[in-house]
């Protein structure tokens, strides 16, 4: 398992993690699932239209992640967020659909974007998502502030200059990009469950900012790992062992949360300084 | 007595370990329009709360027409602060005020003209009548209270509750909403128990005061209840009463500096 | 006569899967236009996405199986409406999460299903029409419990509606008034789930989110009214799965495949389209929606 073929697999499974980590934390504290779900699989889409024209798949999940990323920042000025996303969303992928079925024996192909070839991962590609990893990690380290403060609160950030519209854009911009390199490793429907189930379970567990954005990344670096260690062994998917794994670490940081607000009831009782 | 309308008999209520509501006793007569007043914090939502039937009770009762409060009772009315409602919610405002009649009931209901005339005549009864084709979520604070009243009274309630209904709005639009419900309940007999933090607005129209502070609360008339010694009892703490213009003012300023001094004991930073 | 036999392709009308798919596309698409009103108003368009997507893991776990994938979808659907309801978590941010959670188990699940699935068959077709229907093949004998199944999720939304309108306006109001809330949705919930499976082995588990989301997204941009909005929303739904059928089958012939193009596709492009028109001109409401309302909780 520690091979020196395996070396690729595991290089790329922690940049993953660590996009993954760092990407979700805001979504999750955003609100913005949806869109974390609705991106990289309409990233799908243009993979499958790339491939269909001969081209670099990479192009495709670029162009169509980042075509997901502007058309939901456009529809939502008029319409709410979750409508945009789900429209913008199904669009895509009925082109994918389109894409799809005008190649034959696309299916397998299709199986792995959806799902991920991790194992699959060569030298060359190792690099780019290297690469572009930290280039979207550093771009969210720069915009931590103002993103944080703008997804917190709002009004008050966009009363001190800090455009809500363009956080978002800015934001969604920076998870295609994230989600576009990292589609053809653990599939576009698993991208979303190492963005999610981490992050979730992070927030429950601290509720510091910088803290929980590096628990995030750290769960999901011990979901990545573990769910490649048991794919290995088992030759089931790895993302069978991500969904599942992500999801109880989510179920432990709720209960612990649940747990510890019982433990120690607080002494900033709501009104306990009103007259 | 047969005639009270709501009595609450030593009621108390602890929300996460701490007392909300202490020994609250107090009777609202049919007709009668009460002022439920005080500063934020001090109780009045749970008050209505209780009432309504959201929120059990710790200790004591509550009783209407003298008996238990039966677990859901429509002869009680509702206007809720505010609205959780998007733009684009497929509701208008004539939508609204025909729920208040049937929208607790399952199934479907035909179109009527009765029930089309029993809704625009409330909704002209409340000063709404030219907003009834629009949407409810794309009103200002003022229209959709008077929507909200609309949709309330149409019930037939005995009783109408409302939380905060002045809270958001600007002072012609405050006056407008006072003399639409005290108008209303006169001609109908509703006795109203409205809660708000600033007692004027409603004194020409307020026949008994339950002023609410730290848990407790003093019922009575205006003039019986806005007194220093009372309400200092209630604070536990000097309080002053300022009328000026016709108009009252409760200070309590010492109160800042208590609690100023418990949080920095809480905090370590003096002993 | 010449015109219509350009737009018409022959054999249309004569044909039996064509009739199938008209008479459930139908039926499906008002479920799903009706049921959708009430999805957006709720907020709840991330809930009826996950419901489709976590059909899809029950349409792989019935196909492997050797079942009709529908059972898989309903079973799998009205599982997951249960748990959702269960975790129960009140503000939408909240749930929103959990829900993504739940649907990223149940993907996992699918992944482990369609790997299961190649391994002892070797047909790999299947994850398509899992995932982007198959509306002219659905076989005859599961037509009446298509539609029982719709019906009853339609007459279900159609019972619920003023309480869950009440519900909209207030929570508190609704439970003051005697409406079980929480109850309520549970409820609308299993419909949603219902009308869910039910469009997603028409279109497909990943589309049906269209028929679902879209002809409601552009009836509440051009009406008023609670009623007004669920027909319109309904004749757009309808309309858009007849045009997609037809322009399906006149695809046949159509380069590049020869196979045809799917009936996704059209649907899909044809509610977008629509829904991206009415930003053409004044919609009945001018408001924008306030800038991140839906960001407006605290985020802790």
């Amino acid at each position: 398992m520690f091979g020196p073929l395996m070396i690729n697999t595991w290089i790329a499974a922690t940049a993953v993690a660590v996009i993954a980590g760092v990407t979700g934390f805001f979504a999750v504290l955003r609100g913005s699932t949806f869109a974390a779900h609705a991106i990289p699989n309409g990233a799908f889409a243009g993979a499958a239209g790339a491939s269909l024209l001969g081209l670099n798949p990479f192009a495709g999940l670029a162009v169509f992640s980042l075509a997901g990323a502007l058309g939901i920042a456009g529809l939502s000025r008029r319409a709410r967020n979750d409508v945009a996303t789900a429209l913008t969303f199904v669009l895509m992928l009925g082109i994918g659909a389109l894409f799809v079925s005008w190649s034959s024996g696309y299916a397998q192909e299709a199986y792995s974007l959806l799902f991920g070839e991790v194992f699959g991962v060569s030298a060359d590609q190792v690099l780019p998502i290297l690469v572009l990893g930290a280039v979207s990690v550093v771009a969210i380290v720069v915009m931590f502030r103002p993103l944080m403060f703008s997804s917190a609160l709002p009004e008050v950030a966009e009363a001190r200059g800090v455009r809500a519209r363009r956080m978002e854009l800015a934001f969604l911009l920076v998870m295609a990009l994230a989600t576009s390199m990292t589609v053809p490793v653990v599939g576009a429907l698993l991208m979303f469950s190492l963005m999610i189930g981490p992050a979730a379970a992070a927030r429950s567990l601290t509720p510091r900012p910088a803290r929980a954005m590096a628990l995030s990344v750290g769960i999901a670096l011990v979901t990545v790992w573990a769910g490649i260690a048991i794919s290995y062994q088992t030759d089931w998917p790895l993302g069978f062992f991500v969904g599942v794994i992500g999801a109880v670490f989510f179920l432990l940081g709720r209960a612990y949360a649940a747990v510890a607000s019982r433990k120690t009831p607080s002494r900033w009782s709501p009104g306990r300084y009103d007259t | 007595m047969s005639a009270d309308l709501l009595r609450l008999e030593g009621v108390g209520v602890s929300l996460g370990g701490r007392e909300v509501l202490r020994d609250v006793s107090l009777t609202v007569h049919p007709g009668e329009f009460t002022g439920l007043i005080g500063p934020n914090g001090a109780g009045k939502t749970t008050l209505l709360r209780i009432i309504l039937g959201l929120q059990p009770v710790t200790r004591g009762a509550v009783l209407i027409d003298g008996a238990p409060r039966p677990p859901r009772d429509a002869s009680i009315g509702y206007v809720p602060q505010k609205l959780g409602i998007e733009p684009d919610t497929p509701l208008r405002v004539r939508d609204v005020v025909s729920l208040g009649l049937d929208g607790h009931k399952f199934g479907i209901r035909l179109p009527s003209r009765a029930r089309r005339e029993l809704v625009d005549d409330m909704l002209t009864a409340v000063g709404a009548r030219r907003y009834a084709d629009a949407r409810v979520g794309e009103l200002s604070g003022g229209e959709q209270q008077r929507v909200m009243i609309a949709h309330a009274l149409i019930g037939r309630p005995r009783l109408l509750l409302l939380d905060e209904p002045l809270a958001n709005l600007d002072i012609s639009s405050e006056q407008g909403i006072v003399s639409v419900l005290a108008r209303l309940a006169r001609a109908e007999g509703i006795a109203v128990l409205l809660s708000a933090h600033d007692m004027n607005p409603l004194m020409p129209v307020m026949d008994r005061i339950v002023y609410v502070a730290a848990g407790r609360v003093a019922v009575g008339t205006a003039d019986e209840v806005v007194q220093p010694e009372v309400l200092s009892g209630l604070y536990g703490q000097h309080v002053d009463v300022i009328r000026v213009h016709g108009r009252v003012l409760v200070v309590a300023a010492p109160e800042g500096i208590d609690a100023a001094e418990a949080a920095a004991e809480d905090l370590g930073v003096i002993r | 006569m010449n015109i219509l036999r350009h737009i018409i392709e022959p054999g249309f009308f004569g044909s039996g899967p064509v009739h199938i798919a008209l008479a459930v596309g139908t039926v499906v698409a008002v479920t799903s236009a009706v049921t959708g009103v009430f999805t957006v108003t709720r907020g709840q368009s991330f809930a009826g996405h996950s419901l489709a997507d976590i059909a899809t893991t029950g349409g792989s776990g019935a196909f492997l199986v050797g079942l009709n994938q529908f059972w898989g979808y309903l079973a799998f659907g009205a599982g997951a409406a249960a748990f959702m309801e269960m975790i129960g978590i009140q503000r939408r941010r909240g749930r929103d999460v959990a829900t993504g959670v739940v649907l990223g188990a149940a993907l996992g699940l699918a992944a482990l299903f369609l790997y299961l699935g190649t391994q002892y068959s070797t047909t790999t077709g299947a994850s398509f029409t899992i995932l982007f229907g198959s509306i002219f093949v659905i076989t005859p004998s599961t037509v009446p419990a298509l539609i029982v199944s719709a019906l009853l999720a339609l007459g279900t939304v159609i019972a619920l509606a003023r309480v869950l309108l009440l519900s909209s306006l207030s929570p508190d109001l609704a439970a003051a008034r005697g409406v079980p809330v929480r109850a309520v949705g549970a409820a609308f919930l299993m419909a949603l789930a219902v009308s869910v499976a039910l469009s997603a082995v028409v279109i497909g588990a990943v589309l049906s989110t269209a028929l679902l989301i879209g002809p409601a997204a552009t009836a509440l941009r051009v009406t008023k009214g609670p009623v007004r909005a669920a027909a319109v929303a309904a004749g757009i739904g309808v309309a858009a799965t007849w045009l997609g059928i037809l322009l399906a089958y006149d695809s046949y012939y159509w380069p590049p495949a020869g196979r045809g193009w799917p009936v996704s596709f059209f649907v899909v492009t044809l509610v977008v389209g629509g829904y991206l028109v009415t930003y053409l001109r004044r919609p009945v409401t001018a408001a924008e929606p306030a800038p991140d309302a839906e960001h407006a909780c605290s985020a802790l």
